[in-house]
Formats: C-alpha cells, sequence, structure tokens
C-alpha cells in the first residue's frame, strides 16, 4: 500500500531523511521509533504534504500512485490521514461543522455521494462510540479551549469517522497521562483492520504496550538502521537508543 | 478659493442645487441653510489626500466625474421587494430608491406605540419646526464637503421618534436601493432618529443595489439617545459595485444609554463611513462591531470617533477587515476619553486580512486620555492566514481555496456572534460567505 523507497528529505536546507525505505501493507500496523531530531516528525510531514520539507532523492507511493505529487488535501481524499503530535486550534470553525467539510470535500474528490446532515450525525453518533469524546466538545471550535488529551482523542475522532487507509499517528502520546493514552489507544485498536495501515511514530514504547505493532523500526539519523518485531521497542526501552548506535559504528557520530 | 478650482463633479452638483425642487423649499432657515451649505461646499470643493482624515482615500477621480441632477423616475422605478426583504427584519420599514421616498414599497401601517416614523419629505409638509435645530446646521467650519453636499441638496430621509419608555420589539427597516437610471446620479438622504427617556429601538439600515450603476450616494444621519435609551442598529452595505457612497453617522447617548451598532460592508466600489459617537452623560455604554470584506478595487475607508465626555462611560469597538485582489481598506478609530471623564473603560481591536499581495490595509488606532482612573486598550494587526491552520484542513481533505475560505468567514464571524436576532446574524453569516473569495 504505501511504499517509500529511499527517501531524502531536507528542512531549511538541513538533510533530515538520508535515504529511508519502508513498505506498509494493509492490516499492519508499523510503529517507528528514534531519539530526538531523528526525522521522525519529518517523516510525517512529508508524508501528508506539508510546506517546507523538500525532497531530494527517492520516492514515495501510496496504492501505485506518487503521494509526493498530491496536494495534501488529495492526499487525505487518497486515504491518507495524519494525526497531528499538536492538533492546530482554529477559533470560529466549528468542530462539527469542520468534520462534515472535511468528508464531504474527501467524498467529492472521490466521486462519492456528499453525506447530508441527517446522514453525517448518524456517521458522527457511531463514531462517537468509538471515541469518548462529549457532544459538548463537538459543538466547540475546532480544538479550542480542548484541553491535550482532548487534543489527541479530536485527532483519533476525526480518523474514526474520515475511515483513512493509511494513518499515521505523529508522536500521539506526547504530552499524555496513562489515563489519557489508554483511551487514545483504545480509539486506535478499534479502528485497526485489515484494510488499514498504521504508521506509529513514537518516542517512547510505552505507548506500544497499548497499541501493539507489528513491526517495530528504528530510526536514526534519517535512515531506519533497525527493524523488528515489537520486542525491538522492549529492547530499544531496556538499552535506549545508545544501543542501536553501538551496533551501527556509522552512527556513533549521531547525536542520540 | 477661487472658482478656477472648480471641478466637473462640483460643477454637476451645482447645476443640480439650480434646478432641484425640494422637499421643504419655501421654509425659510432650510432654503437658508442650505444655500449656505452649498456655497461652503462650492468654495471648499473635494479635500484631498493633505487632509489627515481623507489621507487614504483619493477623490481626485470622483472629482472628475459628473453627476445627473437627480432620478425623475424614482417614484416609480420597478424594484423587487426580494432585493431587499431579510430574514428576521418583517417590521416596519421605509424604503427609498435612489434617494426618493417609495411609499409603496415600505411598510408604515400599523406602526407599534410609541414609534413614529415618516420620511423626511412627508415631516417637511407639516411642522418643519422640530426639524430646525438638525437641519439649520451649517457645516462650513467643521463637518467636510459632503456633509456640506448633503445640507445642501438632501430633501428626504428617515424622521424616526421612540416616545420615552416605549419598546419597539420589531426591529425597523431602511433601505437604501441604488437602482440603475439612464445616467449616473447623485442621491443624498437625511436622517434624524431620537429614542426618548428609557426608550428600545432595532434598526437594520440596509443599502442595496437593483441593477449595476455609479451613482455617488450620500447620507447623514443623527441618533441622540437619551436617558436610558437602548439602540441596536445593524447595517448591511451591499451597495452595487461600481457605486459611491459616504455615510456620516453621529451617535450622542445621554446618561445610561446604550448603544450597539454592528456594520458589515460588502458593496460599493469608493465607500466611506464616519461614524462618530459621544458618550455625554454618565454610565452610557457603546459598542460597535464591523467587519469590511474587500475584493476588486473595492475602497472601503472607515473613520470611527469616539468621546467619552462622562463619568464611567465605556466603550467597546472590535472591527475586522478582509482584502483581496487589489482593493484597500482603511479603518481609523480614534479614542478620546476627555478631561473629567475619569473612570472611563475605552477598549478598540482592529484585526485585518490580507488575502492578497497586492490588497492593502491601513489601519490606525488612536488612543487620547485627558482623565483619570481610565481602562484603555487597543491593538491593531495586519497579517496573512495561518499556515498551520491552512495546512490542518487541507490535510483533512479540504481543498486550499475552500479552507482559505473558511478561516476567513471564521476571522470575521466572531464579530456579530452577539447579535441576537438569529435569522439576521445567519444572513450576514451567508452574505460574508459570498463575499469571501471562491467560497
Amino acid at each position: 500500500m504505501l511504499k517509500i523507497e529511499n527517501l531524502h528529505a531536507r528542512v531549511e536546507g538541513k538533510d533530515i531523511l538520508k535515504g529511508l525505505t519502508l513498505t506498509v501493507n494493509p492490516g499492519e500496523v508499523h510503529a517507528i521509533m528514534g531519539p530526538n531530531g531523528a526525522g521522525k516528525s519529518t517523516l510525517g510531514n512529508v508524508l501528508s504534504g506539508r510546506d517546507g520539507y523538500e525532497v531530494t532523492a527517492g520516492s514515495v507511493t501510496f496504492n501505485g500512485v506518487d503521494l509526493l505529487a498530491l496536494e495534501p488535501e488529495e492526499r487525505a481524499a487518497a486515504g491518507v490521514f495524519l494525526a497531528f503530535q499538536y492538533p492546530v486550534e482554529i477559533p470560529g470553525v466549528n468542530n462539527t461543522y469542520f468534520l462534515r467539510a472535511a468528508l464531504n470535500a474527501q467524498r467529492k474528490q472521490r466521486g462519492e455521494k456528499e453525506l447530508d446532515s441527517m446522514q453525517f450525525l448518524k456517521l458522527v453518533r457511531e463514531k462517537l462510540k468509538i471515541m469518548q469524546i462529549s457532544d459538548e466538545l463537538l459543538h466547540r471550535a475546532v480544538n479550542e479551549g480542548f484541553s491535550g488529551g482532548e487534543k489527541k482523542r479530536n485527532e483519533i475522532f476525526q480518523m474514526a469517522v474520515l475511515e483513512p487507509k493509511l494513518a499515521i499517528l505523529d508522536e500521539t502520546d506526547s504530552g499524555l497521562d496513562i489515563d489519557a493514552l489508554k483511551q487514545v489507544a483504545q480509539g486506535v485498536n478499534a479502528l485497526r483492520s485489515t484494510e488499514r495501515g498504521f504508521l506509529v511514530i513514537t518516542h517512547y514504547q510505552r505507548l506500544l504496550d497499548y497499541i501493539e505493532p507489528d513491526f517495530v523500526h528504528v530510526l536514526a539519523d534519517g535512515r531506519i538502521v533497525e527493524s523488528g518485531d515489537k520486542t525491538l521497542a522492549l529492547k530499544l526501552e531496556e538499552h535506549g537508543y545508545a544501543w542501536v548506535a553501538d551496533k551501527d559504528p556509522a552512527l556513533s557520530g549521531a547525536s542520540a | 478659493m477661487s472658482e478656477a478650482q472648480r471641478t466637473p463633479f462640483v460643477e454637476s452638483l451645482l447645476e443640480a442645487a439650480a434646478q432641484a425642487q425640494l422637499p421643504g423649499s419655501g421654509i425659510g432657515w432650510l432654503d437658508a441653510a442650505r444655500r449656505e451649505n452649498l456655497d461652503a461646499f462650492v468654495s471648499a470643493g473635494l479635500p484631498d489626500t493633505r487632509v489627515e482624515a481623507w489621507k487614504y482615500t483619493a477623490l481626485r477621480a470622483l472629482g472628475q466625474r459628473r453627476f445627473a441632477p437627480g432620478d425623475e423616475q424614482a417614484a416609480t422605478r420597478v424594484v423587487d421587494a426580494a432585493t431587499f426583504t431579510l430574514p428576521g427584519v418583517d417590521g416596519p420599514a421605509l424604503v427609498f430608491v435612489n434617494g426618493v421616498f417609495r411609499a409603496d414599497l415600505s411598510r408604515v401601517d400599523a406602526l407599534p406605540a410609541g414609534l413614529s416614523l415618516q420620511p423626511l419629505s412627508q415631516a417637511l409638509k407639516g411642522d418643519a419646526e422640530p426639524l430646525r435645530f438638525a437641519l439649520s446646521r451649517h457645516y462650513r467650519e467643521g463637518g467636510d464637503a459632503f456633509a456640506r453636499l448633503n445640507a445642501a441638496l438632501s430633501g428626504d430621509g428617515v424622521v424616526l421618534r421612540v416616545a420615552p419608555n416605549a419598546k419597539v420589539a420589531q426591529p425597523v427597516h431602511l433601505v437604501f436601493v441604488g437602482a440603475a437610471a439612464e445616467g449616473d446620479l447623485a442621491w443624498h438622504v437625511r436622517h434624524i432618529v431620537e429614542l426618548g427617556e428609557g426608550a428600545e429601538l432595532s434598526l437594520v439600515e440596509h443599502h442595496v443595489a437593483s441593477g449595476e450603476q455609479q451613482h455617488l450616494g450620500t447620507q447623514v444621519t443623527d441618533i441622540v439617545l437619551r436617558k436610558g435609551a437602548q439602540l441596536r442598529q445593524v447595517t448591511l452595505q451591499n451597495a452595487s459595485a461600481g457605486s459611491s457612497l459616504v455615510r456620516h453617522d453621529s451617535v450622542q447617548l445621554d446618561e445610561d444609554a446604550q448603544a450597539t451598532l454592528y456594520v458589515l460592508e460588502l458593496g460599493g466600489a469608493l465607500v466611506r463611513h464616519d461614524l462618530h459617537a459621544t458618550l455625554a452623560g454618565d454610565r452610557s455604554r457603546l459598542e460597535t462591531h464591523g467587519v469590511f470584506v474587500l475584493n476588486g478595487r473595492q475602497h472601503i475607508d472607515t473613520q470611527m470617533a469616539i468621546r467619552h465626555q462622562a463619568l464611567n462611560t465605556a466603550s467597546d469597538s472590535v472591527w475586522r477587515g478582509v482584502a483581496d485582489q487589489r482593493s484597500r481598506g482603511v479603518f481609523r478609530g480614534a479614542i478620546v476619553v476627555a478631561e473629567g471623564a475619569d473612570g472611563s473603560d475605552a477598549s478598540l481591536s482592529s484585526k485585518n486580512l490580507l488575502l492578497s499581495g497586492q490588497a492593502e490595509i491601513d489601519t490606525k488606532p488612536e488612543l487620547e486620555i485627558y482623565a483619570d482612573e481610565v481602562k484603555a486598550a487597543h491593538g491593531a494587526t495586519v497579517g496573512q492566514l495561518d499556515e498551520r491552520s491552512l495546512f490542518y484542513l487541507r490535510s483533512r481533505g479540504i481543498p486550499l481555496v475552500e479552507a482559505r475560505a473558511m478561516l476567513t468567514a471564521a476571522f470575521c464571524r466572531a464579530v456579530f456572534a452577539s447579535l441576537d436576532n438569529d435569522a439576521l446574524r445567519e444572513h450576514l453569516d451567508q452574505q460574508l460567505m459570498a463575499h469571501l473569495p471562491s467560497a
């Protein structure tokens, strides 16, 4: 489904990704772990099409389509969803209105019929069961005045409504206490399916206690330096990122 | 000033004055006032940009234009009532077409108790004496070219009074239709509004177009709120894209009076709005909420001046401007807290959004304080849409143009949030959305 090959990207003239290769198939959950500055967030931003990230080499295809050639909204319509590390507050735009506009914009781009307000309301009610979000938050402006946990839950709720093929979770665990973390993880687990792939980007192993990955990759200095199953995450937790650097002499100079 | 400086603009209006059969002519004091104001207008002409109040609004092009003396067919032009029907506004209505009162389009039967509402042209046929104070004003020194012009040539408008303690529930709708005519014409309306002690009124001032035209409209409004009176006024300015419109509002608030003004400026090519408010009585309160949305080559200039003149007065002003393409917006908000107006509270926020590299917005908040224990805050910004917000919306599938429209609407919308006429607020919202690029 997602095929990243030898991806090089730079931000503000600085090379961040230096030859990243990764394949995600439907139904798989891949965890990307790595120290600060390894390029984790850059990967999420490049995949979702944020401005300011220059791809200098390599390719990304999504179901055979050149993902990098698409505008952010086209990527969304194609089925790519990024759960933001820092969800943006948008005063004056109602949360429900925004979500309906987003869903219908995607459906329109895909040539599907748009949902009327009754159909949309029905869908929202259904999805509310997955993610415990109070009605009150739906009636507020997008993320405005939400707590950290509420913002992250709102991201997952949006994901539930938009039903992407590939969900990228960018440090969704950051800033969450253990209860909020569990709630978010439950929401994610409820959305796991054989048709949906996940890319879970995280600095800490603890999120993976609740969202069990099929594969774990270690990202260091812009490349994947180690891949394995979920036990790799535990090893990392035990030995720290220095352990990966030790195993790979080429990385020993890299900052951790 | 020498005769040599007479522009085509001044000449054409001088001709108009010679031909005009204005309502009320024959009333000695009114004839004299009109004459004096015309003389003052002719001798001073239009201000240029060296005059501070006109620094950002050049009138050179207007000065080269000629306007027909008036619309002889204004009384019979066909205007579809749908052009000015507003949801949530179905009370009494006075409708003017090219500055002329139209009884056939108005709704003045069964006025609520305590409301007196009639066109100026009619009021002048009866006892004109109560209007003498307002209409005999001379603008030789103060005032500007348009106030003089209006005083010289206006013969119609609105005379509205609310009796003490009368509470008029239904909003009163004042409609000014610019209707296509054979050529460009100038029309002038003059309004006098007074709310007696403890009276309450909702007013909707509405400028609309019937067909494309490039008329010039001038309007001068005096509003007086007596002790404890409450006014809520909504102005929806949706004039024809090619027209020029100059409005001058003066609002006086006596003790404990309250005025809440909402202004949405959408139409017109050259629009100037002067809003002067005087908090003359202790504890009087003024709120102004304004939005202008410009595109094409529109030029809209709002000059607001609020004077706190009494104890414990309050003013709160929130203005938002959006300029796209090659348009230009000007906002000046001047607040003066006069000596002795202790305990006053004044706040002013002017935030503006440029949607195009060729658009321009000049905003200038001014604060002068001569009193003690005053709370005052003001802020003004001009900026672009937030990139992070744009990306967030796009990452959810909302195309760029739609995302921009959504954020721009959100930027403006909060200004009208406190308007408690839901149907009217939603209509303003829709009008706003319709004027935003590619919404």
